[in-house]
């Protein structure tokens, strides 16, 4: 590409190499859950089926089929938007990720919050007051809670909070009665509890997001405090705060408006990279806090070796950070020329 | 000079100039640097003499015929409490120091092995097998790390016996695509440096001058680079403890997998089966990251600021004067 390449060249760049990518990816995955020994089928029945039952429904998920006729029926399939059905409870993945996928989402997407609360205030304090016992402070917090496994956060939260204090519930999206009069418009359920004008769903509803959303958020603002601070001390080193500075504008006016804003402009690219760990971390989380998202029933369906339920989860996993990734690099290229390579 | 000699010469000598900086740091950076040396080095030492320091075996439930209290509170002969199947808290813990070192140690070696190498020949000689094998790794990249440990563990928890070995090679295969980035990359600014370009000028061949030249200055990031990665290692291993994979129960002590267990004793108020093994985790992470924050800090200030030059005018690349021998 040349150097005068619009941002419509840029973007049609950058769609194209997603083909590829995820192509990679589909055929890592397929491969990945094919080396593994045993009939699928037979795995995820539990291993104690007939052996009529099996060969009837390895027939009919077409794992008798020669290896690349599968891949190719596979990949047809995933172009189709069909992630396959599971083998031990027969759902079709596209309905896990609507359901469950809606839990994750509501999880992630508090804890996301959490998580730029704790680093932004701490980032730009010890970025503000660096080497002072506050920088310290603020990197040796950031350092601990890096640290800390989500898990074990969690853990403690559900000692203190939950069984200690009796404040706050420490299982499941919502209490059975909740869940059972809530209508699932969205199925997250924080938004279905408001389009419903549910009030005490909805208090419900955040009484048990708030534990598994503040860990998770904590956790992962330990990222945040690291790359603000630092983003703080560079942007403050820049001459435009130099001149502001000149211009008589008072040292704390100079640090809010000018700086700090601009030290959290990189922070986008970082939300998009590090998806893929808070994902990662969420499937903690879930299982942590027994949260119905898609993170938890990846560890139950790998539990009942369900391959196919497996492969489907994982291959939307990869799918998700790949395109949020591509999204996230577009909004650069919006925001700063310079990417437009 | 034999070459045994020189090589070993050269050795001492990076080593010297890598150990200099230290000596010399100062402020935050030296508190990282001794307070992560202190708290990496107790875990070493728990676990080499983990049969010495363990009052008991890490699976032990009795001892002289008589069978320990279950969930026995702190105190009274087990320090940190007992566990559930009436196991020593502290016995556990001590025993899983060195179940997490030797994991790690095993996945750090196995993602230098794998990837320093890939990443210098993708590097240094580019075309199309650089550009497949650098697509294959940002595809691998887009896994979340720990669902891609989780996976590798479960396909080879079937075939392979030993589950240190299972988490090890669990844990290398979310490695590599970094040790290949890093490397790759590096290699590429290295490979038009002058003294790269004299080598091939001089007829050196491409295995020559990668061993000998551009191996040496790329290698050097990677310290702190695997500092810090064994700490994310411990991070995963314990998850995947947690989640039930890699070490198996019978197999030895690993924390991740004592804390899942205490999830359902925090029901009823019961909090060292979960503190303790939690807070060691917290501890050995804490230890492994203060120490690679503080080497990045103090080996190499300029790339924390600002990453521009990487040039290494004192580069062992040339034969060791005394004038680098005797800084």
């Amino acid at each position: 590409m040349g150097q005068g390449s619009s941002l419509k060249q840029y973007a049609l760049t950058r769609l194209g190499l997603i083909v590829p990518m995820v192509f990679i990816l589909l055929t890592i995955v397929f491969l990945l859950m094919r080396v593994a020994p045993g009939n699928p089928v037979d795995a995820a029945l539990g291993g104690h089926a007939p052996q009529a039952e099996i060969n009837r429904i390895t027939h009919e998920l077409g794992y008798d089929k020669p290896l690349y006729v599968q891949y190719g029926d596979y990949l047809w399939n995933v172009v189709r938007g069909n992630f396959g059905t599971t083998i031990s409870d027969r759902r079709s993945v596209g309905s896990i990720i609507l359901v469950n996928g809606a839990a994750t989402l509501e999880l992630t997407f508090f804890a996301m919050l959490v998580a730029m609360t704790v680093g932004v205030l701490v980032g730009l304090l010890a970025g503000r007051f660096r080497d002072s016992p506050i920088d310290a402070g603020g990197r040796l917090f950031g350092i601990v809670v890096y640290a800390t496994p989500v898990f074990f956060l969690g853990l403690l939260a559900q000692l203190v909070f939950g069984v200690w204090l009796g404040w706050l519930p420490t299982s499941d999206q919502a209490s059975p009665l909740t869940q059972a009069l809530l209508q699932t418009h969205t199925n997250i359920f924080f938004v279905d509890a408001i389009i419903d004008r549910n009030w005490s769903a909805l208090w419900d509803v955040t009484k048990h997001l708030i534990l598994p959303a503040a860990t998770l958020g904590i956790v992962y603002g330990g990222v945040f405090i690291r790359l603000i601070r630092v983003n703080v001390i560079r942007t403050l080193k820049e001459d435009y705060i130099e001149a502001a500075r000149a211009r008589g504008i008072t040292e704390r006016h100079v640090v809010y408006r000018h700086a700090f804003r601009n030290a959290l402009v990189p922070v986008v690219t970082v939300i998009g990279l590090q998806l893929a760990l808070l994902l990662g971390g969420a499937v903690l989380t879930e299982t942590t806090f027994n949260w119905p998202g898609i993170g938890h029933y990846l560890v139950l369906y790998i539990e009942n070796r369900d391959y196919a339920a497996v492969q489907g989860i994982i291959v939307v996993f990869a799918l998700v950070v790949v395109l949020v990734s591509v999204l996230i690099d577009f909004v650069n290229a919006f925001i700063d020329p310079r990417v437009r390579y | 000079m034999t070459t045994a000699a020189v090589r070993l010469q050269r050795r001492t000598v990076g080593l010297r100039r890598a150990l200099g900086p230290i000596a010399q740091a100062r402020g935050f950076a030296r508190g990282m640097l001794w307070a992560g040396s202190g708290l990496t080095l107790l875990f070493v030492v728990l676990a080499l003499f983990a049969p010495v320091l363990s009052p008991y075996a890490f699976d032990q439930y009795q001892s002289n015929g008589q069978r320990f209290g279950q969930l026995a509170h702190p105190g009274h002969g087990h320090i940190l409490g007992t566990t559930v199947q009436s196991t020593d808290v502290l016995s556990r813990i001590v025993w899983g120091a060195q179940t997490e070192l030797e994991v790690v140690g095993l996945a750090l070696a196995f993602g230098l092995v794998i990837g320093v190498p890939l990443g210098l020949v993708s590097g240094y000689f580019g075309g199309v097998l650089d550009r497949g094998a650098v697509l294959f790794m940002d595809a691998m990249f887009a896994f979340p790390p720990l669902l891609l440990a989780i996976i590798i563990a479960f396909l080879l928890g079937g075939s392979v016996s030993s589950g240190v070995l299972v988490a090890a090679l669990a844990i290398t295969i979310t490695y590599i695509p970094q040790y290949f980035r890093v490397v790759r990359n590096h290699v590429i600014s290295v490979r038009e440096e002058p003294y790269v370009e004299a080598a091939r000028a001089l007829g050196a061949k491409p295995l020559t001058i990668l061993r000998r030249y551009v191996f040496f200055n790329v290698v050097q990031n990677v310290p702190v680079i695997a500092t810090l990665n064994a700490a994310d290692a411990v991070l995963t291993l314990t998850a995947l403890g947690f989640i039930g994979y890699g070490v198996q129960p019978t197999q030895g002590a690993e924390w991740g997998y004592d804390v899942s267990r205490a999830v359902s004793d925090a029901a009823s108020g019961i909090w060292w089966t979960g503190l303790f093994p939690g807070l060691a985790i917290v501890l050995l992470v804490t230890g492994l990251t203060l120490l690679g924050e503080g080497l990045n800090e103090t080996i190499n200030p300029v790339l924390r600021r600002r990453v521009i030059r990487r040039v290494d005018f004192a580069a062992p690349s040339l034969e060791p004067s005394s004038e680098i021998l005797e800084p």
